[in-house]
Formats: C-alpha cells, sequence, structure tokens
C-alpha cells in the first residue's frame, strides 16, 4: 500500500508539472519540406487595417511563392497594446506586426524588442521625413503600413451646397455655418460619445493651431514646461469642445451614440459636420458609394484665417521582433510594404484616406474626396503632425475627460487642467526626465 | 507512531491533494504575493524600478478616486439592498400556492444563468435613447426617455437596476430554501392564535429567514464592491467619470500600461474589500448565532 501510494504522488507530480509546463511551446520553425517559409503577421481588428493586410499578403505571395503569410487579429485600442505588450515581453510575437508609430511605438521600448533597421535596403523607398516617427535614439525600426490620415472635420458636402455654405478658415466662420445649418434644421455637429476616443478630436486635431501660435509648444510639453491648462492656443480645443455643447449644436443622444452611427448620420446628411480622421471614411464606400464624392474633409479652424491648416496623422508602421526565427523573410515583406507596387495593391482594395509615406507611391485618379481634399493641404504645405508624433507624452485619460468637457459636466479651465495632471502621471510612469 | 496517527487522521494520502495544492500555489499565491512586490514598482513589462511607495501616493492622489469610491459604494448598497427586498418578496410569492409556480421560478432564476457581457449589450441596446425599446414602450404612455447611460444623471442607476434584474433571481433562490427550511408548526401556531398573513410574515418569515438576508447581503454586497464587467460593458465607467468603480479606475491604469499604478490599486481595493467584508461577516454572522 504504502509504495503505491508512493508511486501515485510520483505520477501525480509528473502529470502536474508536464500540465503546467506544457502551455506555450510549440512553435515550429524553419521551412517547410517544399522550401516555403511561413510568417505570422499580426494586425488590428479594423475594416481598414484588415482589407489593406490581404491586399499587401495577397500581393506580396504573389511576386514571392517562396514566402507564405498568415493573418493574425488582435483588438484595437488599448487592449491591443497590451497584447502587443504582453506577446513581445513574453518572446511570443508573430514574426511581423503592424502598430501604432510615434508615442506608443516608444511605450514597447524598440531598442530592446525590434529589430533595427536602420541603413537597411528595406528602409530604401520610405521618405525621410516619415523615419523619426519610427524611431528611438535615432535608430528606425519600421515601414509605413497603409497611408497618412487627417485629422479635422469631415463634412457633408450636399448640406454645405444645399445652403449655400463655404468651408470655414476661423473657427468664427465655423459657428456661423453651425448656427445656419441648426435653422435648416439639421444637426450642425455631430459627437459619439460611446466610443469614447472620437471625443478627443476637437483637442488633438487642433494641433495643427496650437504649433502655429506657439511654434515650441511640442518641446516645452516634453519638458514639463508648457502645459495645456495655461497655453491658450492649447487650451482653446477644449473651448471648442465645450462650445459646442453649450450653443446645443450636437445632435439627440450624443452621450450613446458609436461611431458607426456618427459616420452614417453624416453621409445621410441629418449631421453636418464631424471632426473625425480621414480614414473613417474608406472602409464606408463599400457599401454606401455616396461617401466617397459627398463627404469631405478641413482642418479644424483656428482664430487667424491666415494661418490655417490640417493635422496629420503618420501611417502606422510594421515592425520586426528581435524574437523572430525568420529575419530574411520578414525584411523581405517590409520590403515589399515600402513599396511603389505595395501603394498600388493597396489602391485596388481600400481607398485611401490620404497621402502615402513612400518615395514613388501615388493616390489613384479617382482618389475619395476626403483624401484630395487632405493632399491640397499637403501639397500647399499646411499641415503639421500631431502632438503624439512629435512628443512621447501622451494622457491616457484624455478620452474621458474630453466626454466630460463636450458634455458640459467639466468646465474646459477644468478639463485641461485635468488633462495635465493625467499627463504628468503617464510621464512619471515613463521615467521621463525633468517629471 | 505519530506518523501513523497523522495518517489515520487523514482521509485520503497527500499526493492526492498535491495537484490543487500546486495550482493554488502558482495560479493563486505566487501572483499575490509577486503583486506585492510590484504595487511597489515601476513596471513596463519589459522591466521594472522599485519606486517604494509613490504609486500608492500616486494612486490616491488619482483625481476620479473619490468620484470611484463613492460610486462603488452607492453601487453596492443600492443593489445589495433591492436584491435582499425583491428576493424576499419574490421567494415569499414563490413559496405561496400558486398554479404557474415551477414555471415562474425558472423565469425569476433565468437572468443569472445569462453572462453578464451578453447581458450589458443587451441593455445598451434596450436603452437606446430613440430606437431602445424602453423609450419606445415609454412614448407609448407618453413618457419623453432620456438617453439612459449616455446622461450622467442616469448612467450608474441604469447599470445598477440592471445589474439587480440580473442577480435577484439567485437571492430569490436563497430565499425560498430559507423559507421552505422554517418549520411549519410556526405558521400553524400563528393560525391558531389567530393572526393574519402579515402576521405571519413579520414575526414568523422575517425573523427565521436571517440566514438567507445574511447570505444575500454578504454575497451581493462584495460583488457590488467589485463590480466591474457590467459597468464596463454598458458605459465604459462614463460619460466622462461619472460611472466610474475603483474596478474599472484600475482597469483603466492597466489599459494604459500603467502596470505597476495599477498592482496597486488592486492591493488597495483588496485591502478596502478585506476591511469591510470580514467585520460585516462577523456582526451578520453573530446575529445568527443570536437567533
Amino acid at each position: 500500500m504504502k509504495t503505491s501510494h508512493r508511486t501515485m504522488g510520483a505520477a501525480l507530480t509528473v502529470l502536474t508539472i508536464a500540465a503546467l509546463t506544457s502551455c506555450g511551446s510549440g512553435s515550429d520553425a524553419g521551412p517547410s519540406a517544399d522550401g516555403t517559409v511561413t510568417l505570422k503577421f499580426l494586425v488590428d481588428n479594423s475594416q481598414a487595417t484588415v482589407s489593406t493586410a490581404k491586399a499587401l499578403t495577397d500581393a506580396f505571395m504573389r511576386a514571392d511563392p517562396t514566402i507564405k503569410i498568415e493573418t493574425e487579429i488582435r483588438p484595437g485600442g488599448s487592449e491591443g497594446d497590451n497584447i502587443i505588450k504582453t506577446r513581445l515581453s513574453t518572446g511570443d510575437m508573430s514574426d511581423v506586426f503592424w502598430y501604432n508609430s510615434g508615442s506608443l511605438l516608444q511605450a514597447l521600448n524598440p531598442g530592446q524588442t525590434l529589430v533595427d533597421l536602420t541603413g537597411d535596403p528595406a528602409l530604401a523607398n520610405v521618405q525621410k521625413d516619415f523615419l523619426p516617427v519610427v524611431s528611438q535614439d535615432g535608430k528606425a525600426y519600421g515601414v509605413p503600413a497603409g497611408t497618412a490620415m487627417g485629422g479635422g472635420i469631415l463634412y457633408n458636402r450636399k448640406v454645405y451646397d444645399k445652403l449655400g455654405l463655404e468651408v470655414p478658415k476661423t473657427w468664427a466662420d465655423f459657428m456661423a455655418n453651425n448656427d445656419k445649418i441648426k435653422a435648416a434644421g439639421i444637426a450642425p455637429v455631430i459627437s459619439t460619445f460611446k466610443d469614447t476616443w472620437t471625443s478627443q478630436l476637437f483637442v488633438l486635431g487642433d494641433y495643427y493651431n496650437v504649433q502655429a501660435a506657439a511654434p515650441a509648444f511640442a518641446q516645452d510639453y516634453t519638458a514639463n514646461k508648457a502645459k495645456f491648462a495655461t497655453t491658450p492656443a492649447a487650451r482653446a480645443g477644449f473651448d471648442h469642445l465645450a462650445e459646442v455643447h453649450a450653443k446645443g449644436l450636437l445632435q439627440e443622444g450624443f452621450g450613446s451614440a458609436t461611431a458607426d452611427q456618427g459616420m452614417k448620420l453624416l453621409v445621410e446628411g441629418k449631421g453636418a459636420h464631424y471632426p473625425m480622421l480621414s480614414a473613417q471614411v474608406p472602409p464606408l464606400v463599400a457599401t454606401t458609394p455616396a461617401a466617397a464624392t459627398d463627404i469631405g474633409f478641413f482642418g479644424i479652424p483656428g482664430a487667424d484665417a491666415a494661418k490655417n491648416g490640417a493635422t496629420l496623422w503618420e501611417p502606422a508602421g510594421v515592425y520586426i521582433p528581435k524574437t523572430t526565427e525568420k529575419l530574411d523573410a520578414a525584411k523581405k515583406f517590409l520590403a515589399f510594404v515600402a513599396s511603389p507596387a505595395a501603394a498600388e495593391a493597396m489602391n485596388k482594395a481600400v481607398q485611401p484616406a490620404g497621402p502615402y509615406r513612400i518615395e514613388g507611391a501615388k493616390l489613384p485618379d479617382d482618389a475619395i474626396q476626403v483624401a484630395k481634399d487632405l493632399q491640397t493641404y499637403v501639397d500647399e504645405g499646411r499641415t503639421a503632425p500631431a502632438l503624439e508624433f512629435v512628443s512621447p507624452v501622451k494622457g491616457p485619460s484624455l478620452e474621458q475627460i474630453t466626454v466630460a468637457v463636450g458634455s458640459g459636466l467639466t468646465t474646459p479651465e477644468e478639463g485641461a487642467a485635468q488633462y495635465d495632471k493625467d499627463v504628468e502621471k503617464q510621464a512619471k510612469q515613463l521615467g521621463l526626465a525633468g517629471w | 507512531m505519530t506518523g501513523q496517527a497523522a495518517r489515520r487522521r487523514s482521509a485520503y494520502p497527500y499526493a492526492l491533494y498535491l495537484p490543487a495544492a500546486v495550482v493554488f500555489l502558482v495560479i493563486f499565491l505566487v501572483p499575490t504575493v509577486m503583486a506585492f512586490y510590484f504595487a511597489l514598482t515601476r513596471w513596463t513589462l519589459f522591466d521594472s524600478t522599485f519606486v517604494g511607495l509613490d504609486n500608492f501616493r500616486d494612486f490616491l492622489a488619482e483625481q476620479n478616486l473619490r468620484v470611484g469610491f463613492v460610486n462603488t459604494l452607492v453601487y453596492a448598497v443600492l443593489t445589495s439592498g433591492l436584491k435582499v427586498v425583491l428576493g424576499l418578496l419574490l421567494g415569499v410569492l414563490l413559496t405561496s400556492k400558486l398554479r404557474l409556480r415551477g414555471f415562474l421560478r425558472s423565469v425569476v432564476f433565468f437572468p443569472t444563468l445569462v453572462s453578464t457581457v451578453a447581458v450589458g449589450i443587451t441593455f445598451s441596446m434596450l436603452l437606446k435613447p430613440q430606437t431602445g425599446l424602453v423609450n419606445q414602450a415609454l412614448a407609448l404612455v407618453g413618457i419623453d426617455g432620456r438617453d439612459w447611460l449616455g446622461d450622467a444623471a442616469t448612467a450608474l442607476l441604469s447599470v445598477a437596476l440592471v445589474d439587480v434584474w440580473k442577480g435577484v433571481g439567485l437571492a430569490t433562490v436563497i430565499y425560498i430554501a430559507g423559507i421552505m427550511s422554517i418549520p411549519t408548526e410556526f405558521y400553524q401556531a400563528v393560525a391558531v392564535d389567530g393572526g393574519s398573513a402579515w402576521h405571519r410574515f413579520r414575526h414568523i418569515t422575517l425573523p427565521l429567514s436571517w440566514p438567507a438576508t445574511y447570505s444575500v447581503i454578504i454575497l451581493s454586497f462584495i460583488g457590488g464592491l467589485r463590480s466591474f464587467d457590467l459597468i464596463w460593458t454598458m458605459t465604459r465607467g462614463g460619460p466622462g467619470f461619472t460611472s466610474d468603480t475603483i474596478a474599472s479606475i484600475i482597469y483603466k491604469q492597466y489599459q494604459a500600461g500603467f502596470f505597476g499604478l495599477s498592482t496597486a490599486g488592486n492591493v488597495l481595493l483588496f485591502l478596502i474589500v478585506t476591511a469591510i467584508a470580514v467585520p460585516l461577516n462577523h456582526y451578520l454572522g453573530k446575529r445568527q448565532v443570536a437567533m
């Protein structure tokens, strides 16, 4: 009896340990029998990204049949951020992955986790002024995926035609337009606070005006010298948000509306303006062709008509983790992603939402109106990258604060001060100097 | 001799406890102890720096902590209170001689079986301002319903009521069991003394179902204190911060990548729940013994 207990105990121990350690193995490396290499490619689940990734991988596999790519999909937003961080820190990351450029990339600790591509032929076609947003300490880690996009006001051009309105160059003109639109029985400004991230556009999309009025803001802000609450140009975004709510310009039920519903209201002409990213338009074109022509884009107007422009969001990047065992194949894929051929493949699948960051890549002739409008700003040199591309500091609670200000629960002064505190928390957690 | 005595006392060989012990150790105890350490660090998942009590100071300085704390308490008190009252009434109703008793018991218990996230999504649709069924029903009787979840005044209250809808079935079942275990002699005695239905309820059912009340309060109060899933699916703590609870504040910090800070918040939540639940358990348990 005694021995059988002991044997059973030993057997159970082995079983338990086996059960506990068996999770997390099983990734087979190396080429398969027929010489093809399979790459895993992790992308976020937004419609635009998924279609773009499919176009890229299909075209690449046609060009290079020795490499197969399997696409994996992850959630977006901060949930996705954590998946990326967890997989990188546990060495479980796919061979190539699609992720934001700018301040979010900085939080991945690229020097430690990603393959340095500085001087690599994969970057040959990448525009030089894109590189800073995928770099840390002078080393570049990614290639641009998809197109840049504009953050500003999407507007219904049919409503503008019908009411005889002109694209506003100053905030005062914008508000005058809103009054006329309201008088015509159309909701002047669409807000969709159920998807909290959409509430930030009045603040983040106003950065062109901030840097036009205070050119050193980004630098001082990173160094803990300039604040949103005490810089009038920076606080204007919060003021605007409060003003459109206070004047009753929002549609009914804005508090529980979603981004998809907002776009629908805009296309149907039930709302005239929607502070939003231009990338929201292309996925709509498939089901609602009118979106391609009826929706236009203008930058959030500021105080001075002579300094009018638009805020630009740089494309996301495609990166290679240091843990990949198929580096050569991964680099080949990146070189393709950043080539004019890739741009052509993407054009066929998804209408671009803005200009490419690839040398020699062009918008298609039948580009949608928002992309054309944005291209005009770019051609005239009237764009600035959003603050998150020029400073690593970005507070995580901005979207809740802007919902509160935009619903009249918090004053703009208070909201700006709250955001400054939020930013301080993030800078401390990042361990930045001077905070 | 002593070894044999010990073996006789234990019903099973110790080896059989081993799998459970290892799982408990690796999945529960080790992370708990690690959490107490990581709460003292600035932790990015890639590396951690020891920062002493900074995280606790920063967590307590969180601007919305006061709102979150008040909301958590309001939510816990409101939901557990309503579950006690409604659960008791339904329990009394469903132990009486009704024709459809079995069917009604299933109906009351059904929401408990549905996943919380599914309930949250369903009610978000039902509570939509123009298209939601709730407001359309209210419109039929001439009431202009509001944007229940998008309005700061009603968001937390709406979620709490949905929580009660979902949780009252369990409370009712506990009460049914409690009421059924009361010996019928007591009721016969009241009948002999000429007592009315109200007397039966007030002097027999109510005091003698105290153990059930005790279980319902403890279960739903602790559940309310760490309430998260329903709030997160229905409002995400919004609009703004108006329906934030401690758990949703901690979750948002975790989402933002402040792993050390959110771990510090969890350590605090653990201490708070313990500080409230242990005395409550002790007090209610004493009353039960006194019965």
